[in-house]
């Protein structure tokens, strides 16, 4: 998403980016971009929360209205909630995870090879 | 929390812990997210209470299907939909998000379009654009940059829009 608001700001169209994932987004290097310390999949609040979506998005457009130069991040002030343990656990390798993980990807690659073997034939 | 301080970054980083994930899987040469050191930038044309604002999403038309290993089967592209009559459901699956932490049966919680709706009745903005915009996320960054991107800015300016309010899951 971040490349298409590259190449949609190269082309005239002014953009922000509402996300979560702020490595990524600001690693690509976007014009304008909202950040909320949330888990990945609610970039405008919480579900259901009327107020607090209403609010993201209110601030997104304060960003697209008074931005002065690119790469111009804010964060919101919004917490998620009081339990942050959602940080350590999202996709977290331990050390019981590892076969699983291996098998699955061993899986994955057999599945992907099969499959473009049927293709050629 | 509080003062205590930290010896770690508080947000999470999504290229180190991906790089891991797959590294576990046996995947050997990691993904190479984009990064570039020249960022373009596009004042907005008039007041933002002139503006046609889109939307643009990474989310897919609703779909029955489980993706398999996290992909679906047959072809994403670039789709559209109607603003004025936002969908109740999107289908977000073959997504990378955190499906422990949240759920995405509340699309106004990554698609605002009847919030976006709310601001242009407001005044706040113009208006909203009569369609908005789903965009696959590629593994290749090359079809994102020479196909999808350009699909995009060609249904914005068909919808003659000013900016866009682009929200990756």
């Amino acid at each position: 998403m971040s490349l298409v608001a590259r190449h949609l700001e190269s082309n005239g169209i002014a953009t922000v980016v509402v996300g979560s994932a702020r490595d990524i987004v600001e690693t690509c290097g976007v014009p304008r971009f909202l950040f909320s310390d949330f888990p990945l999949g609610n970039p405008c609040g919480r579900p259901y929360d009327r107020a607090l979506q209403h609010r993201i998005v209110d601030l997104a457009l304060d960003l697209l209205a008074n931005a002065t130069q690119p790469r111009t991040t804010v964060q919101t002030p919004f917490r998620w909630s009081d339990d942050e343990s959602w940080k350590d656990r999202y996709a977290r390798v331990d050390t019981a995870e590892a076969e699983r993980l291996r098998a699955q990807g061993e899986a994955r690659r057999r599945r992907q090879r099969a499959a473009k073997q049927t293709a050629v034939d | 929390m509080g003062d205590a301080g930290t010896t770690h970054r508080t947000a999470v980083s999504y290229i180190d812990r991906t790089r891991e994930y797959y590294a576990a899987q046996g995947y050997e040469r990691p993904y190479r997210w984009a990064r570039h050191d020249e960022v373009p930038f596009t004042p907005l044309p008039k007041p933002l209470s002139d503006c046609r604002l889109a939307v643009v999403t990474t989310a897919s038309p609703w779909r029955d299907e489980m993706p398999r290993d996290g992909v679906l089967r047959g072809d994403k592209a670039v789709w559209s939909g109607p603003s004025t009559d936002p969908p109740t459901r999107l289908f977000t699956d073959d997504l990378a998000w955190d499906k422990e932490a949240t759920h995405t049966e509340d699309v106004e919680s990554f698609v605002p379009l009847r919030h976006l709706a709310e601001f242009a009745e407001a005044g706040r903005i113009g208006s909203l654009a009569p369609h908005f915009h789903g965009v696959p996320t590629d593994y290749s960054q090359r079809t994102t940059c020479e196909q999808d991107a350009p699909e995009i800015l060609k249904r914005c300016r068909e919808d003659a829009v000013e900016a866009a309010l682009l929200v990756p899951l």
